[in-house]
């Protein structure tokens, strides 16, 4: 792709994100906005002990209250499906994973501390709740399975009491390469042996979910308005599974969503919930998530409990990794969550390096907790994490400098087939590390370290590595790894006649800016300004089937097919062009909007070829449709590759513990880029939340199965006053070789790459205080820090 | 929320007429009450908002030289207002929050709220103040009766404060990551009778006052009268965001800061 245009419109131009002008006066239309005549509103009763059997439920009282439409139970949603999974894994042994029922509403028993017993249908939210203080229901507490290893003991409390135990899968990868890894720990020169926590954390998007069910009497329609990342997969495993309505009868609209983080992916009961309702009641149905209600019923991230060994030979070259996790799975499996600790966690575990031998090893768990799925990275800031900690750790016994044990085993050949059975296109690692070093300015920490010492302060440094993998794919590779969806993306571009354009994606824009940068490349390709183009998504109604974002994938996946169906776009017009100029297409040009014929200067413009499209009097019926409107579908043939290398300043105040960041400095290898100003957002939003995981953020449960920190008194969210001010490159650019725009993806780079380098630099900042602290757990919160201190 | 009436008095003796209502309760900035009613934790028929009685704002000196502040007036008009006649009290006003609850919370809420995290009540404490409701003056000796309890009857309305200004005095608190309320927050204030160091935060049993802090700094007002000087971890809070031995180390390591910083 051309980069010289920096100046206008289209691809490589910082220009500014076109949405935000609605966002940010207030005229954005989220879900919560949509309000349909007649709706009525749904408020959930939910349960407040962890794990319970429910011997009885009365709803009558609840039913003879002011304003109720109806009372909804488990009983309501016998005939209707379970709550689906869309991705199967295959254990160790060859066996499919455990895959336990999810109710709407729950039947039998309830699991987790918000778990919906009943929901009460009411002509206002206040009646609605109301009248769910007004049911009698009786539900006997059981022990409850919280901590994870707890929970795979015999005769601990079962989640579910159809299955065997709480184990839902254990999973080896590569199997066959165990036996290499266990003997070449064994011939080791040095083991570094890490065991440590991955903090289970809650995405707390700034809008809490909404649904809203609305089902039309007359067509037998159904529609749902939801907070969601990917309307289009909602609408097939509500449909499909849970619901049982065909897809031409069920459109499903996500319009503006304020941040997703990856725990709007998933299809939620709630949604399942007002769909179905809206028939029951012949009324729309609303649900609007309350903060307390969001803390325990969106999916939480994270939650991870892993020992990894890193083995290296005499001259420090890594010879081996072995890892074991435990992976919390919660109560039910939310939509992606088995691949989380697996395929999007096991594959990334060689990282930067080229270590030999690695395997993997994961347990997925059953507890009496909300379910755990993906949160903005998914596995791979687990293995990030766990893989540069260790290294760090291995420095450090070891004696020798952790940047240059990172360079010395640094992978430097592409492409490059990993242990974990990924193939690595393109990199450069120590150039990410060589821009990050003049970035940071490593050369001046000693001075800011000595600066901080004189203030009675210990100041650390830490920097790390990372790789990811965006844009998971190819669908036949991802089919037989047990994913139950396909994995491309969609794109119409629709020219209308006077040449302005509409795009129908099914990537969906929850904060990322696809409603500037995508114009953006549709500009560059026809060389017309970017205004001229608008982007459509969010609505199984007006564009084709898509797959929807996450996992960095829409520019690299979404962005290809808009590519590919623009394609089709211009070789059309050419033709049409060709007709108009009385020429032949081979000999048509596009440049600046204008169709010319090479090496003549007869020209048509932009508009004229457009208008002759839709008006077709001077046109070659014969030999091409009118119209311009053309489809594409792309599936990927690899994922892509982006890698970085990140570095966290901390000062750390030993008389209590407090940790603030001084310096954050990122250097990222996105490919290339559309949008700078974009991407560097995209990686101090990242950042951010990798720095609330590493110093603040913690959800956390006591024995029985009590959610501790379910409101922002007790969750430790990061402000702005809690990060510095970054410093980002993204010059350092080996682009993908196999999409078309050669990208890779930015949108979790940011909290991928993060939590390791603040950790790393407060074990550093502690270690040279004499605080002989090889390791601490997430968050790195005051009272931990100086409890670490006290030994 | 539960469906409750409201009144807005103008008066304090039409509040009080009208907290003799049935379940009626004060509402001041709605900044803990508020919060408490949308999660349906609080009941109340009748709320009687104190926000329109003119008489119970604003900030004075009185001719026994005491700073009296309205207890309706919000932390951020204690926080501008104060600056000039107790720097110590106006800071801590200042870092109440975020602007929004600054520009509705009242120093009467806060005090009758009695929170254990709270600001105000350290300072009250510390400053040895007079709290005046509708029917007396309470000491603040006699006020603070452990964690979210007061001295206040039901009904009884803080109309203001009185607070004797320290020569010198400070607050630091170290704030809890997630409220940001204080973990712990020690208020010194040093008066030409002695030095009163008020605690935050830290106690199962609310604010206090850390007599043993106060004699060594009575005694010789610096940081390294302190040295040594620790409170008992048995009775602080323990929770997610520290151990209550965490917790008293603060204590001691936020009164240094505090004597420090004290002007
Ligand atoms: C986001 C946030 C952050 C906060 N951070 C802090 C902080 O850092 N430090 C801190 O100290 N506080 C903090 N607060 C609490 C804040 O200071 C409250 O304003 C205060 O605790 C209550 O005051 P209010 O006027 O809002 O009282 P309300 O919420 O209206 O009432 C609280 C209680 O006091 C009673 N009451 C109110 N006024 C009177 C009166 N004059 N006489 C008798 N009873 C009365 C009410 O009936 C009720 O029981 C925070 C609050 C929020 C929402």
């Amino acid at each position: 792709m051309p980069k010289d245009s920096v100046a206008g419109t289209g691809i490589g131009a910082s220009t500014k994100r076109r949405e935000d002008v609605r966002f940010l006066t207030g005229n954005g239309n989220y879900t919560d906005d949509i309000n349909i005549h007649g709706q009525a509103y749904v408020h959930f009763l939910r349960s407040d002990v962890a794990h319970g059997r429910i011997i009885s439920i009365d709803t009558s009282a609840a039913a003879a209250m002011p304003g109720v439409v109806k009372v909804f139970t488990g009983k309501d949603f016998e005939g209707v499906g379970s709550i689906p999974c869309g991705w199967q894994v295959t254990d160790r042994h060859g066996e499919v994973m455990k895959e336990p029922a999810h109710p709407v509403l729950a039947q039998g028993k309830v699991r987790h501390v918000g778990d919906p017993i009943a929901a009460v249908v009411a002509d206002s939210l206040a009646e609605a709740r109301d009248a769910a203080e007004a049911i009698v229901f009786d539900i006997e507490e059981l022990p409850a399975a919280v901590n994870m290893k707890a929970a795979l003991e015999p005769g601990a409390p079962k989640v579910h009491d159809d299955l065997s135990d709480n184990l839902c899968y254990d999973w080896g990868f590569v199997e066959e390469n165990k036996g290499a890894v266990d003997e070449a720990i064994r011939n080791a020169a040095h083991v570094t042996t890490l065991e440590l926590v991955n903090n289970r954390l809650v995405a707390n998007p700034m809008e809490p979910r909404v649904a809203v069910g609305d089902w039309n009497k007359s067509s037998d329609d159904y529609t749902l308005y939801t907070t969601s990342q990917n309307p289009h997969v909602i609408r097939l495993l509500m449909g499909a599974f849970v619901l049982g309505i065909p897809e031409h009868k069920l459109r499903v609209v996500a319009p503006d969503v304020g941040g997703g983080f990856g725990t709007k992916i998933f299809h939620y009961a709630e949604e399942a919930f007002c769909t179905f309702a809206a028939k029951a009641c012949k009324r729309p149905v609303k649900w609007t998530s309350t903060r307390s209600e969001a803390f325990m019923s969106d999916a939480h991230g994270r939650d991870h409990v892993t020992k990894i060994e890193l083995a290296l030979d005499k001259d420090n070259n890594f010879t081996a990794i072995r890892t074991e996790t435990y992976a919390n799975m919660g109560a039910y499996l939310s939509t992606f969550a088995p691949s989380v600790p697996t395929w999007l966690h096991g594959t990334l575990m060689a990282g930067n390096y080229k270590t030999p031998n690695i395997y993997v090893n994961v347990k997925a768990v059953f507890t009496n907790t909300v379910p755990v799925d993906a949160y903005r990275g998914a596995g791979r800031p687990e293995a990030t994490y766990q893989l540069e900690r260790v290294i760090d750790m291995a420095a450090r016994e070891l004696g020798v400098d952790p940047i240059a044990l990172r360079r010395q085993n640094f992978i430097t050949e592409f492409p490059y087939a990993t242990p974990v059975a990924v193939e690595y296109d393109t990199g450069d690692y120590p150039a990410t590390m060589d821009k990050l070093e003049e970035i940071a300015d490593l050369a001046g920490f000693a001075a800011r370290r000595a600066e901080s010492v004189a203030k009675g302060k210990l100041r650390g440094l830490g920097v790390n590595c990372y790789i990811e993998a965006c844009g998971i794919a190819p669908s036949n590779l991802v089919g037989q790894l047990g994913a139950r969806a396909g994995l491309y993306e969609s794109a119409t571009v629709r020219v209308n006649a006077t040449g302005s354009i509409s795009v129908m994606t099914g990537s969906h824009s929850h904060g990322q800016g696809h409603e500037t940068a995508f114009p953006q490349v549709v500009a560059e390709m026809l060389g017309i300004d970017a205004s001229m183009i608008d982007i459509v998504h969010g609505d199984t109604g007006r564009g084709p089937m898509g797959m929807g974002t996450y996992g960095s994938r829409s520019l690299a996946v979404g962005g290809s097919a808009m590519v590919r169906a623009t394609e089709k776009i211009i070789n059309k017009a050419k033709k049409i062009a060709a007709h108009l100029m009385e020429a032949s297409d081979s000999d048509i040009e596009l440049k600046d909007g204008k169709f010319t014929v090479a090496g003549t200067d007869k020209s048509v413009a932009w508009g004229d070829v457009t208008l002759a499209a839709y008006v077709p009097h001077n046109y070659p019926l014969e030999d091409i449709e009118p119209g311009l409107e053309e489809t594409a579908f792309y599936d990927p043939s690899n994922f892509t590759y982006p890698s970085g290398a990140y570095c966290c300043e901390v000062e750390l105040d030993p008389e209590t513990g407090k940790v603030t960041i001084e310096r954050f400095s990122a250097a990222d290898d996105f490919g290339n880029i559309v949008n700078p100003m974009i991407v560097s957002g995209q990686v101090h939003g990242g950042i951010a939340q990798g720095v609330g995981q590493a110093l603040l953020e913690n959800c956390a449960y006591d024995e029985n199965g009590q959610l501790l920190s379910a409101s922002y008194m007790d969750y430790a969210m990061p402000r702005a006053t809690d990060v510095p001010f970054y410093t980002v490159d993204h010059s350092c650019q080996t682009p993908c070789t196999h999409n078309p725009l050669g990208v890779k993806g930015c949108g979790e780079a940011g909290a991928i790459g993060s939590p390791p380098a603040v950790i790393n630099a407060v074990i550093d900042a502690l270690n040279s205080g004499g605080h002989k602290v090889a390791h601490m757990d997430m968050p790195a919160s005051p009272s931990r820090v100086w409890a670490a201190m006290q030994g | 929320m539960y469906a409750f009436d409201i009144e807005r008095p103008t008066s304090l003796t039409d509040a009080v007429t009208a907290l003799g209502r049935e379940e009626a309760q004060a509402l001041g900035g709605g900044q803990t009450l508020i919060p408490a009613l949308k999660q349906r934790l609080a009941a109340p028929s009748v709320l009687v908002s104190l926000a329109g009685i003119a008489e119970m704002k604003g900030i004075c000196m009185n001719d026994a030289g005491l700073l009296c502040i309205g207890g309706g007036t919000t932390h951020g008009t204690v926080a501008k207002g104060a600056v000039a006649h107790y720097p110590g009290l106006a800071d801590l006003a200042a870092h109440i929050g975020d602007p929004a609850v600054r520009n509705r919370g009242t120093i009467g809420g806060s005090l009758a709220n009695n929170d254990p995290s709270a600001c105000y009540p350290a300072a009250a404490l510390a400053s040895g103040v007079t709290i005046v409701t509708n029917t007396r003056s309470i000491a603040a000796d006699d006020f603070f009766e452990g964690m979210f309890t007061t001295a206040l009857e039901e009904g009884e309305i803080i109309t203001e404060v009185k607070f004797p200004i320290p020569e010198a005095s400070c607050y630091i608190k170290f704030e809890q990551p997630a409220s940001r309320f204080a973990l712990v927050g020690v208020f010194v204030a040093k008066f030409a009778e002695g030095v009163r160091v008020a605690v935050t935060g830290a106690s199962n049993n609310g604010v206090f006052r850390w007599t043993a802090a106060e004699t060594a700094l009575s005694a010789n007002f610096s940081v390294g009268a302190l040295d040594g000087l620790s409170v008992p971890a048995q009775d602080m809070i323990a929770d997610l965001h520290g151990t209550a031995a965490y917790r008293a180390h603060l204590v001691a390591v936020m009164a240094k800061r505090a004597v420090a910083a004290a002007k």
